[in-house]
């Protein structure tokens, strides 16, 4: 022992460590390679860090820190009265990234955009299949239901774009500021399909974002310059770089030896660490997020809403939030979707813990064994669902009923879970996508996500019309009563137990200014500055 | 000796062909499977499902995938990446200098301290620095990397700031790979501090995964060394009137190595093992994290590829040390 630490002094006695990176750039250590760069192909918030939000831009964006939906690319939009027909107008004069290996000879104009959506569902288009890369999926723009959506995009001139829709929805215009909706070059595609380079696409990106691509060590170390024609004006840093470090120990190790500015996801068991050292600062937000647990409505005695609601109340869940997710801490959920989000009805609260009225109604009901279900996974709106299925199961051994703990590893446990006739309780979760309250009510409990993600197999008509009628309705105020209402008809109903909002984190260098916790849970680096 | 190395080369076939079905069905054995891991918390409709095991040709049956799959890899084809899309072979190549350096400098780090620790430990066998030894060597060889990886961070780069805390080589350098070793890279372009901030992002992760094959080496030279000690040969050396150091050193060092360096070759499974858990801690980007990050994602390609790619190397270095074995030993080469 005593040679090894002799050893390792000597080789440090050798070596004179490197000084800091520069003044101007900004490192940020991620936690997870991209699985490449183009946004279209890709679904991991990591892949997303590292392209379509630092490269790319969009026809709308999220307001930085929010969910509202603002100019983008198209200064303006209009909607027909019929909800079917949107004309965005480009800005005019934005530049595509000019880089060692791709030099603009135009600036973006409507062909980008049609190229953009094109290539993702049109199989005439070459860049949809095998030509460009294997097994190409396009999850996103499938999984938004784009396909089903989409009539057709038109560029009517240089500037303005027309997406024509086939029938009414509202939430397109958040599904438009998504990752995947992030707008390429069709010129850079046209090029790299000439020169018969067309795999480059996902491997050198051009886009309109803030920074510009430079060069990517596998697995390694990803770096970024400011892109110095952004249409918004020049980034404030110089350089980007992202340090790709998985262990979330020695991200907040780099983060605190200032080998890194920036660093998300710390473990909750480093946060008290976090929080006293002077050089850095932890940030926090109620995550776009949701853990819950979901009752098949359709077995008995589960169909029944009053039994449903007795084993909610059976649930102390203050005492399980806190032995779950101890000082990361956790906002109870009153609804399925956060506060964060608009449409979030303040007057709905979830059940109260009240054993004694439970154990009676459950007693009533003949409610004697229900299945439990957890995972191995930590999910970020449930770190432990071994340990929330032990905590459940006790609460409920105290009002009479006896629950069974069922386990299986994460990808098989969802696909045994969402079968109509799974029976018992089923703890899950969902992060949103888009910002908009449909990406949670119609996505987790309508009825035509049955079989797919309504792990309740829950269909209710007064629910389900509701959620339908904002789908369709395009003014935001009614919009937001319809949700409010819907809120009410779940909470009447309880197809779930709503159990909590985590808390999402990142780690800031104090000398670090203008970066914000983003609600969607990506990581913006735009506006963002760093003091020398 | 060429029929000894033909023999050998014979041996490996079968064993190769055990691995390729072991990849192939290790990985399909796990729950779940790459489509439903791309899809995330969003799932696929079961008619979505059906279309992309379709387009991934998981339909088949199964002996069939396999088929495809040794034809494939027998023509050298090992397969594009489900999730990066990039063909296997290419970030295998642009991965493995990185898990080489780590390794070749765990080794190193290993022979040269655990070599003359055992000789010493056995030369002094009984004494406290025997005892103490092979106690601490016990230690290391049961140390678990993980909890010993973040430890060493912890303590020398958080607290005392000796060393970077993960990571290749300081950000501020940008060296492109000509033989993928930083270290050698560095000095190739001249550039000292690229060398040093090398060097120095070397030192945690090579003590972490030299560990096990330090206490492995210290704790096999010591009992060879003992059993040599006890040769008649030995004693005719030293009733000759040689030199103590002399005795050791040439006369019973020499034969001591033969059961070494066997040892040494079969550390190098265990440093490809350990290199999967020392790559992810030190965030070192070689092909170690690369598999742990496949298996998560349920890439069967760059699994089963990257497993048979392992297992040639294994097996290659297997072959060497045989080989070496028979030269040191002339014994061998006769049976």
């Amino acid at each position: 022992m005593k040679k090894k630490l002799t050893f390792a002094a000597a080789l440090l006695a050798a070596s004179v460590l490197g000084g800091v990176a520069n003044a101007k750039t900004l490192v940020y250590c991620s936690e997870a390679s991209p699985a490449n760069f183009d946004p279209g192909t890709t679904t991991g918030g990591n892949d997303f860090d590292a392209s379509s939000r630092t490269v790319y831009s969009r026809l709308v964006e999220f307001k930085h820190g929010g969910t509202e939906i603002e100019p983008g690319l198209a200064d303006k939009w209009e909607i027909s009265d019929d909800g079917l027909v949107y004309t965005f107008h480009l800005h005019p004069g934005v530049k595509f990234q000019t880089t060692d290996f791709f030099k603009p000879t135009r600036d973006l104009n409507a062909d980008d955009v049609v190229f953009s959506f094109d290539r993702q569902f049109n199989k005439e288009n070459p860049w949809n299949g095998e030509k460009y890369l294997p097994n190409l999926t396009w999850d996103y723009y499938t999984g938004m239901d784009m396909p089903k959506y989409v009539a057709k995009w038109e560029k009517v001139d240089d500037l303005t774009v027309k997406l024509t829709l086939t029938e009414p929805n509202a939430p397109m215009l958040a599904n438009l500021g998504m990752d995947f909706a992030s707008i390429v070059s069709k010129e850079y595609a046209d090029q790299l399909e000439k020169e018969g380079k067309m795999a480059d696409f996902s491997t050198k990106p051009i886009g309109t974002g803030p920074f510009q691509f430079v060069d990517y060590q596998l697995d390694s170390v990803i770096r970024y310059a400011a892109n110095p024609d952004y249409f918004k004006g020049k980034e404030k840093i110089d350089d980007l770089v992202f340090a790709i470090t998985p262990d979330a120990t020695a991200r907040i190790q780099k983060v605190l030896a200032g080998e890194c500015d920036i660093a998300p996801y710390p473990n909750p068991a480093d946060i008290g660490t976090i929080k006293a050292n002077a050089d850095v600062t932890l940030m926090d937000q109620a995550g776009l997020n949701i853990g819950y647990m979901s009752y098949n409505t359709t077995i008995p005695p589960l169909d029944k809403p009053e039994v449903r609601h007795a084993l909610n109340q059976a649930i102390d869940r203050a005492s399980l939030i806190k032995s779950l997710f101890q000082d990361a801490g956790a906002t109870p959920a009153e609804n399925l979707i956060p506060p964060t989000m608009w449409s979030w009805n303040k007057d709905v609260k979830s059940d109260a813990y009240d054993p004694e009225a439970a154990k009676k109604v459950l007693a009533d009901a003949g409610l004697k064994e229900i299945q439990l279900w957890a995972s191995d996974r930590v999910r970020p709106y449930n770190p432990n669902f071994q340990r929330a299925a032990e905590l459940i199961q006790a609460d409920w051994a105290k009002v009479g009923v006896k629950a069974e703990i069922v386990s299986y590893e994460w990808t098989k446990y969802r696909e045994e879970g969402k079968k109509k006739e799974r029976p018992g309780a089923f703890q899950i979760g969902w992060t949103g996508d888009n910002g908009d309250p449909d990406n949670f009510f119609a996505t987790l409990f309508a009825c035509s996500a049955i079989g797919v993600s309504n792990y309740s197999s829950w269909c209710d008509k007064d629910f389900e019309d509701l959620i339908q009628k904002a789908k369709k309705t395009s003014d935001q105020a009614e919009r937001t009563k319809l949700y409010e209402q819907a809120q009410v008809v779940f909470a009447k109903q309880a197809p779930a137990f709503l159990m909590a909002h985590s808390q999402v984190y990142a780690v800031v260098r104090k000398n670090v200014s203008g970066y914000m916790m983003d609600p969607l849970g990506i990581h913006r680096f735009d506006g963002v500055d760093k003091a020398e | 000796m060429l029929r000894y190395l033909l023999n050998k080369i014979v041996l490996v076939l079968p064993t190769l062909i055990g691995i390729t079905i072991c990849a192939f069905a290790f990985v399909r054995l796990l729950p779940g499977d790459p489509i439903l891991a791309m899809a995330g918390e969003h799932g696929v409709s079961p008619a979505r499902y059906e279309e992309l095991k379709e387009q991934f040709g998981y339909n088949l049956p199964i002996w069939q995938q396999y088929a495809h799959y040794v034809r494939d890899a027998a023509t050298g084809n090992f397969g594009v990446s489900i999730s990066s899309k990039r063909p296997v072979i290419e970030d295998f190549m642009t991965l493995f200098p990185a898990t080489i350096e780590l390794s070749v400098f765990a080794m190193i780090f290993a022979m040269l301290l655990g070599i003359p620790a055992g000789i010493f430990a056995a030369v002094k066998r009984g004494s406290w620095f025997d005892q103490g030894l092979m106690g601490t060597a016990l230690v290391g060889y049961s140390m678990p990397i993980f909890w010993w990886g973040l430890l060493l961070i912890i303590f020398f780069s958080g607290y005392l700031g000796w060393t970077p805390v993960s990571g290749r080589i300081g950000l501020q350098f940008f060296i492109k790979p000509i033989t993928g070793f930083l270290t050698l890279d560095s000095l190739l372009y001249g550039k000292w501090d690229a060398f040093r901030s090398a060097l120095s992002h070397l030192v945690l992760p090579t003590i972490v995964l030299g560990t096990i094959p330090l206490a492995v080496i210290a704790r096999q030279t010591r009992s060879a060394m003992l059993e040599v000690l006890g040769e008649d040969y030995v004693r005719t050396a030293r009733a000759k009137g040689l030199s103590s150091s002399r005795v050791i050193g040439v006369h019973a060092l020499r034969n001591a190595l033969i059961p070494v360096v066997t040892t040494i070759g079969l550390q190098v499974s265990t440093l490809l093992a350990g290199a999967i858990l020392t790559e992810t801690i030190f965030a070192w980007p070689g092909i170690g994290k690369w598999m742990v990050d496949s298996i998560s994602k349920r890439d069967y390609v760059v699994v089963q590829s990257g497993l048979l790619l392992i297992a040639l190397i294994v097996m290659a270095v297997n072959l060497i040390v045989d080989v070496l074995y028979a030269v040191i030993n002339p014994r061998i080469r006769a049976a």
